[in-house]
């Protein structure tokens, strides 16, 4: 195990360019085309005949529709096609399920459930012309009282939202619990602190830079059905079309072309998509739907959403002992969550954080109110954001109760290295960790000590200085096909290799990048394995035509399951290889010696053939040994023997302005433990990334709706994503706990700092408030709320 | 993507031509300069019109910034980034760079004009707020000439202006007094968001280094940019002084009238109203005393 830092610009590159991809940090291979402009996205395509959808959306968070009367839209001399839910209901497409297993309305038949609800939709020859139609649709609707406080959506006097529910009385959406409730109300009834803390993580939204949207070609000559669409998880798409459209699924064709962004938010199937198969089915011609971006803010997948207790019981010295949670949890009009079947609440359950403890409790409520549907987005690692926001926090509330220095609570109650693999209190088995010394290291980066010291000077002139500390353990890779599944899907992934005669190879894979570089990331895996330049490799991937089988880009999990099946399907073309250069070279296989990129004659310098030899003769007119084909190419589907668990040591420095309230965040060190490292600039990227997601979270961004169900964050001068201004200059570093299940002993990074900075930024601003008492505040920490903090009267967002 | 309803478009290249346009056309009609409220309005469909006249071709005749002899005259079609990148301009009135550096981001201050700030009248407008603080007159042109109205006569309400239908805005002119200076200073949650609030002052002493004059404006805390004008009678004839400035942030709170919204509370909109009068002031002065720029 090594471990070595890297610190932000000032990076002395070394360790990690050099094992074990030996390609480093080599410049990313889709950047040519971005940087001049020529990403091809969705809605770059224009195809001969294409006609244009628009959606006409609910004004209203409840309604009963009484009528939808399209007489006017239908005469607007550029419609050629107006859908109403009533239509679809005929065909038996009104309802979808979600992948949650509700169902989803994709477009209102009985009721309205939330503001931007799909109600009807116009093709058109121009998406003028569809917009212009819209409001030639009138639509009478039935005000209903709307649910919108989480707190109240199961007293008896609710209106009850999804009546299209056989049977149901209430907005109860599900229970889900997890650890021994006994045992550690047992632990706590001993235990000699005990600290709760009321902690909302409000609802935000992914925002990516491109909306969603997708053009549908249905071609009635072969009865093939083409979607290129704005997706994550191209193939676990074509398979619900398939059952949801009764289309055959080989009859169906899903192109994830460029993505601007996804960050969950691609995940789900929106009533969009389907509409524009529809619209494509029903005029036989190309249909081009894109939403804009307040269609994408208010109607499309949130996350969080969560109301939590967290409960903490510690020893006197500092010992935590146990941790117990209780959440109310928000899941909108829909129960919309992308989360394996096993685990409605997604991996929550690793809400014990880096901590050894003797139990741990959590009991989860569901709840219907009339919002957007959604529940898992927003690089969440399937709501690991939330439990790593809880545990970081309430353990920070432990250290200001016990008067005890975060970084030092941190370090007394680490798992330790010898425990791992660590089973935890929820079930979960972490496969590898060394906390320890990537703490010290974030604690060195930042000068932790000098920071105190200078926090403490700066106390007694009345300033407003914090230092925020999180520590977190991700579980990301999902996952085991034997615990986690998608409706049924098993989350392995398929991958397949191809080296062509002159040695050049084509990987295909079934996830899909938004950004994350995998042209890039895999073609490095695969040159480490094969010796063959990354520049030689095509990565193929987002066409179901042309890919594997596979559940998608999400979660963190492209490395840690499609990276390894990348690795092992090139170890497998290298075992062939090596039966080719046996006879090559006229020795047996056990006398061959791999070099990267040869195979030569243990013993004999001279005698090596290099992989383009092979790759030549493994397709060329030569004898082969034999039992041995032709062709030099193989595919795998790789089902991981667990998950992958990464963590980090978050150190945040804030200022805050004592006059106006405003916080700066002064600096950022984020030590990153992602076991075995491909890219270390493509880490870096993603790491930068997420740090500024925590710096929009943690100060400024929330979906915010008002009494009525109107969202009230429905563009991006109301919905604040922060700027260049707003973060400060990265300062990153790195140790490296190989994962003992990977191939290559790599861990997912994607989601990392997304979920580990949040809980630094706010406990530096809750630390720096300390001289006026403050244990807590809830995000967003805009100059307001911190203002009203510092009056004694924090108040939660929502 | 949004896209606005249909509407027709003209480009005019002289005030006499847009004022006629307007005359024909009416309220159906309205002018687009920099477009960077008016255009998503538009797509958003919070704004309809039939017709868009252009008057970015105006910029040659009504983007300047001309010093004379006690006054200063801005053109209503001078972009942000020339107000920002004025010299001049920061020498006379150093509050115009303050602001300008926090109004928007360079893609809108490379299109947005003066005119347009002062015309779309949004009570959290920062120039509204510099020119209340500058006292500043604006000169309207219609079918009968020009007029000249002060800002206070100038907003009459959110989103109301005295520009009548057939009329345009093309001039702002402020009044230089000597041994005077100003300041901006704006609370905002993130760069190039709208104030939560927003507050600004001038300041003149006499000769005997008192206050001869000093005003205050508040951008965000009521239906248009105020003008504070207890506090020039609180402050007149006095030195300047800490607890001056306090009094002053006092009469701002007190004067003010904030409402609750994302943006913050009202309790904390007063609060800010009262820190940033006090902040404008103190900088405003020091200024004058060449101590801070």
């Amino acid at each position: 195990m090594t471990t070595v830092a890297s610190n932000g610009h000032r990076t002395a590159f070394v360790d990690n360019d050099r094992k074990p991809t030996g390609h480093g940090r080599m410049l990313r291979k889709e950047d040519p085309r971005f940087v001049r402009g020529k990403g091809r996205y969705v809605d770059d395509l224009q195809l001969p005949g294409m006609l244009h959808l628009a959606i006409l959306r609910s004004p209203l968070a409840h309604a009963r529709v009484l009528s939808v009367d399209t007489t006017l839209a239908e005469a607007h001399p550029k419609v050629r096609l107006v859908v109403t839910g009533a239509m679809l209901a005929e065909k038996g497409l009104a309802w979808m399920p979600t992948l949650s297993n509700d169902v989803q309305a994709v477009l209102a038949t009985d009721k309205v459930r939330f503001q931007g609800q799909e109600v009807a939709f116009v093709v058109a020859e121009d998406r003028y012309s569809a917009r212009d139609a819209l409001e030639l649709i009138d639509v009478e609707y039935e005000a209903l009282d709307p649910v919108i406080d989480v707190r109240t959506a199961l007293s008896p006097d609710a209106p009850v939202i999804r009546d299209d529910l056989e049977g149901k009385s209430d907005n109860h959406c599900f229970d889900w619990e997890t650890g021994d409730a006994a045992e550690t109300d047992a632990v706590f009834a001993r235990a000699d602190v005990v600290v709760s803390e009321d902690i909302v993580y409000p609802r935000v939204h992914p925002a990516p830079m491109e909306t969603c949207g997708a053009v549908a070609d249905y071609d009635a000559v072969d009865g093939k059905l083409t979607l290129w669409s704005t997706t994550q998880a191209p193939h676990a798409h074509r398979t619900l079309y398939a059952l949801v459209a009764g289309l055959p699924e080989h009859k169906i064709r899903v192109v994830s072309p460029d993505i601007g962004g996804g960050f969950g938010n691609k995940v789900p199937i929106y009533p969009g998509y389907v509409c524009a198969i529809v619209g494509s089915l029903l005029t036989g011609k190309p249909v081009k739907w894109m939403e804009d971006r307040a269609e994408n803010l208010i109607s499309t997948g949130f996350a969080r959403d969560y109301v939590m207790r967290g409960e903490i019981a510690a020893t006197r010295d500092g010992k935590i002992l146990a941790i117990r949670t209780n959440v109310l949890a928000d899941h909108g009009a829909f129960n919309g969550t992308a989360a394996p079947v096993k685990y409605p609440a997604g991996f929550f359950g690793v809400f014990t954080g880096s901590y050894d403890l003797e139990a741990a409790h959590c009991k989860m409520t569901a709840v219907y109110t009339n919002k957007a549907p959604g529940g898992v987005a927003y690089a969440c690692s399937f709501r690991i954001t939330e439990a790593v926001y809880l545990v970081e926090r309430i353990v920070n509330c432990l250290a200001f109760e016990l008067d005890m220095d975060p970084v030092e609570l941190r370090m007394k109650n680490f798992i330790r290295p010898e425990q791992f693999p660590y089973r935890t209190k929820t079930g979960w088995v972490y496969d590898s960790g060394n906390y320890a010394p990537t703490m010290e290291l974030a604690k060195q980066l930042a000068g932790y000590d000098e920071l105190r010291a200078e926090q403490a000077e700066k106390r007694v002139r009345g300033e407003l200085m914090g230092i925020g500390v999180s520590f977190f353990t991700e579980a990301v890779g999902a996952g085991p096909r034997k615990d986690m599944d998608i409706l049924g899907l098993g989350m392995a992934d398929g991958c397949e290799l191809r080296v062509h005669p002159t040695g050049k190879a084509v990987v295909r894979l079934s996830v899909q990048t938004q950004g994350q570089g995998h042209e890039t990331t895999f073609a490095q895996i695969v040159a480490e394995e094969l010796g063959i330049p990354p520049q030689d490799i095509e990565v193929v991937h987002g066409d179901t035509d042309q890919t594997p089988f596979g559940l998608g880009t999400y979660g963190s999990r492209s490395t840690p399951v499609s990276g390894a099946a990348a690795a092992l399907v090139a170890r497998k073309v290298r075992d062939k290889a090596k039966l080719i250069a046996s006879g090559m070279l006229e020795v047996s296989v056990a006398d061959l010696e791999w070099e990267k990129g040869s195979f030569r004659v243990a013993g004999d310098p001279n005698a090596s053939v290099t992989i383009q030899d092979i790759a030549m003769r493994a397709h060329g007119a030569g004898d082969l040994p034999e039992g041995v084909e032709g062709g030099l190419e193989a595919q795998i589907c790789y089902n991981p023997e667990n998950l992958t668990y990464p963590h980090g040591a978050y150190i945040c420095v804030v200022d805050i302005d004592p006059g106006t309230a405003k916080v700066t965040v002064r600096r950022f060190v984020a030590v990153d433990d992602c076991g075995t490292r491909i890219n270390p600039m493509i880490i870096e990227g993603q790491v930068h990334g997420g740090l500024t997601d925590g710096v929009g979270m943690a100060l400024m961004e929330m979906i915010a709706f008002d009494e009525d169900g109107n969202c009230l964050s429905g563009s991006l001068m109301d919905y604040l994503i922060p700027t260049a201004l707003e973060v400060p200059d990265w300062e990153t570093g790195f140790t490296v706990t190989p994962s003992p299940h990977h191939p290559i002993g790599a861990k997912g990074v994607g989601e990392s700092a997304t979920v580990g900075s949040p809980p630094a930024i706010v406990n530096a601003v809750v630390d720096a408030l300390a001289p006026f008492g403050i244990r807590h505040a809830d995000m967003p920490l805009t100059p307001s709320r911190v203002w009203e903090a510092m009056q004694g009267r924090p108040v939660p967002p929502i | 993507m949004q896209v606005p309803a249909p509407f027709e478009y003209q480009r005019v290249s002289t005030v006499d031509e847009a004022v006629t346009l307007l005359d024909r056309l009416g309220d159906t009609a309205r002018l687009v300069a920099g477009g960077h409220s008016l255009i998503p309005m538009m797509k958003l469909r919070l704004a309809n019109f039939e017709y868009l006249i252009d008057i970015n071709e105006l910029h040659d005749e009504l983007g300047y910034i001309r010093a004379e002899p006690g006054r200063i005259r801005i053109g209503a079609m001078t972009r942000h980034r020339e107000l920002l990148e004025s010299d001049e301009l920061a020498a006379a009135f150093p509050i115009f760079r303050d602001a300008e550096r926090v109004i928007a981001d360079p893609v809108v201050r490379n299109r947005g004009t003066l005119g347009g700030s002062l015309c779309q009248a949004d009570p959290s407008e920062d120039l509204s707020a510099v020119c209340t603080t500058l006292d500043a007159s604006c000169v309207i042109h219609g079918m009968n000439g020009e007029r000249v109205v002060s800002m206070e006569d100038f907003h009459q309400g959110p989103y109301e202006t005295a520009v009548g239908d057939a009329e345009i805005l093309t001039e702002v002119r402020f009044p230089v007094r000597p041994r005077g200076s100003s300041a901006y200073e704006k609370v905002e949650r993130r760069a190039g968001d709208w104030a939560v609030v927003s507050a600004g002052a001038a300041v003149w002493l006499d000769e005997a280094g008192l206050i001869a004059d000093a005003r205050v404006g508040l951008a965000a805390v009521g239906p248009n940019t105020a003008g504070i004008a207890g506090i020039a009678d609180a402050l007149r004839g006095q030195a300047p002084a800490e607890e001056l400035w306090a009094r002053a942030g006092d009469i701002a709170a007190e004067a003010c009238s904030p409402v609750t919204d994302r943006r913050g509370s009202a309790e904390y909109k007063r609060h800010l109203a009262r820190e940033l009068t006090v902040r404008v002031l103190r900088r405003a002065v020091a200024r004058i005393d060449g101590q801070e720029v």
